[in-house]
């Protein structure tokens, strides 16, 4: 045997175990549900087979349609919120924070994310609520007559997803920023661009990958996300994830749940090829 | 502008604290309910949340599902990237994108798809149910960030340990791993703390031993309280904790 092939052996060897680790627990179980997908209820039985009934109650059942309508709406404009308030956040503390002290300050803004991930929607729900501390401290400053009613609504699902990715975004939008030279903006200034279009033509477009592979993660774990609409939505509206879980428990309908959540994933990857152009996950 | 950036960063970090704050809070609150008016400081709430066995059975139940489930995925992600990085294999940019491709799935279809699977073989949900879906989660982390972290530096120094007669096992625990020491406690830990906080996967595949995240869901469903602030702000002390010893033992070291 020469080293080389000992060396692939060896290789293979190593490789193995994550490789069928990821195989027999992530690819099978996600055939195995899109077979199930196909599959029809009688009764409380699963009745295997190639049945696209599924899918078409999706797309024409306008509780189900509008579940997946809530989903893209609240993903959307919680990424798009998400990104404009981190940037400029990101940028204040890459280049106004003093460089000894910018560790500090981001440890501090992402110091949220350590509190327990159930805690946390519950923790906007006490101050969002109707006796919370915000429609208190309004109401104690007379800026307002009646308590708002913010909790419970899709406001409070938006606040608290804002919330958590404002956190993730800046992480990756500043590590874009700090590795620009600022010789790029200095010979932009130079040239004689003024502070904006040194913004606009230089530096955003730099960052531009680095805020993208940000919206994307953001799209993603917001979408699937259950607890959050859940604690702080209400019951007006559901989400594609709270619909999944209603099947699965309330109706034990898990082919109706698997093609729900095909139809989540599919999403997720019409998202990953509409950015993938600027995407760059292997540098998260 | 100046003034501008200072009063944009003081509203930013209130909003980021103002749930925070009030769930400490209100942890102390000598009172029912957790919302204002403040009635005075209790460490009662404390006591009744160290005192209730459910809780504490969670706590334990998820420290030990994250220290298992982070260790095997440490495991694993560091052998395939040491492999994947050192040796050339046909196909190894499909293998890459397969470990990695998890991270792009929500975890709610990860759960359900591992749900279907062990439903239609008949595995008994578990605690060990939960962590094989913590590892699916955490394996594509530790994969991509050991695998980042492999120079050529390290690359040498393996060859020179294999010249002298170091078979491969011994080349991996006693040259790459504490040459990798310190990522590999990054991925460690930050598997750990995924999995210590994470919900829905542990939620759909345990049945009767549940961890942390799911015992604070059952909390919520009796109405709010400041027990669960009380856990909530436990949860947060132990986290901020391990964050900093990581930053002052971790991170620092590899600076200096």
């Amino acid at each position: 045997m020469t080293l080389a092939t000992a060396e692939k052996r060896m290789g293979w060897g190593l490789v193995a175990p994550a490789l069928l680790w990821t195989a027999a627990f992530f690819v099978l179980p996600f055939m195995a549900m899109l077979a199930l997908s196909f599959a029809r209820m009688e009764g409380r039985e699963v009745v295997a087979g190639f049945d696209p009934g599924n899918y078409i109650r999706i797309f024409t059942d306008w509780t189900m349609f509008k579940a997946l309508l809530n989903s893209l709406e609240i993903t959307v404009v919680v990424t798009v919120v998400s990104v404009v308030l981190a940037y400029p956040l990101a940028a204040i503390i890459a280049f106004r924070v003093p460089a000894r002290w910018q560790r500090l300050a981001l440890l501090m803004a992402v110091l949220p994310f350590w509190t327990s991930y159930v805690v946390r929607s519950y923790a906007w729900l006490l101050v969002l609520g109707q006796n919370g501390v915000v429609n208190k401290a309004l109401l104690g400053l007379g800026v307002i007559a009646e308590p708002l009613e913010i909790a419970a609504t899709r406001t409070a699902t938006v606040i608290g997803f804002v919330h958590f990715f404002v956190m993730l975004l800046t992480l990756t939008i500043y590590a874009n920023l700090i590795q620009l030279s600022p010789n790029y903006a200095r010979a932009a200034a130079d040239l004689g661009a003024g502070r904006w279009q040194v913004f606009r033509h230089v530096i955003l477009p730099l960052t531009l990958p680095g805020v993208v592979t940000g919206a994307f993660l953001t799209f993603v774990l917001c979408i699937g996300d259950y607890i959050t609409p859940q604690i702080l939505g209400g019951n007006a509206e559901l989400t594609l994830p709270q619909l999944i879980m209603l099947q699965m428990g309330r109706s034990g309908n898990f082919p109706l749940a698997s093609a729900l959540s095909v139809v989540l994933m599919a999403v997720v990857t019409l998202a990953y090829f509409a950015s993938s152009r600027w995407l760059r996950l292997d540098r998260v | 502008m100046r003034a501008l950036s200072w009063a944009y960063l003081a509203i930013a970090y209130a909003f980021v604290f103002l749930p925070v704050a009030v769930l400490v809070a209100f942890s102390f609150q000598d009172g029912r309910l957790p919302v204002p008016p403040f009635q005075g400081v209790t460490l009662d709430w404390y006591a009744k949340v160290l005192g209730d066995r459910d809780l504490m059975a969670a706590l334990i139940n998820s420290a030990l599902v994250a220290a298992v489930s982070s260790l095997i995925a440490l495991v694993l992600g560091f052998l395939a990237a040491h492999a994947l990085a050192r040796v050339r294999l046909p196909g190894s940019v499909l293998m890459r994108g397969v470990l990695i491709a998890p991270m792009t799935v929500s975890y709610l279809i990860i759960a359900l798809g591992l749900l279907t699977v062990f439903n239609q073989t008949g595995v008994r949900l578990s605690l060990w149910t939960a962590g094989i879906g913590h590892v699916v989660i955490n394996l594509p982390l530790c994969f991509a960030i050991t695998y980042a972290a492999m120079g050529d530096h390290q690359k040498n120094a393996e060859r020179a340990a294999r010249d002298l007669g170091a078979p491969e096992w011994k080349v991996l625990a006693l040259v790459s791993a504490p040459m990798l020491a310190a990522p590999l406690a990054a991925a460690f830990f930050l598997s750990v703390t995924f999995s210590w906080d994470e919900f829905i996967i542990a939620f759909l595949l345990t049945r009767f031993d549940v961890t942390l995240p799911v015992e604070i869901w059952s909390m919520l469903r009796s109405g709010i309280s400041p027990a669960t602030n009380a856990v909530g702000s436990l949860v947060f002390l132990v986290s901020v904790t391990l964050v900093v010893l990581l930053e002052v033992f971790v991170f620092r070291r590899t600076k200096t």
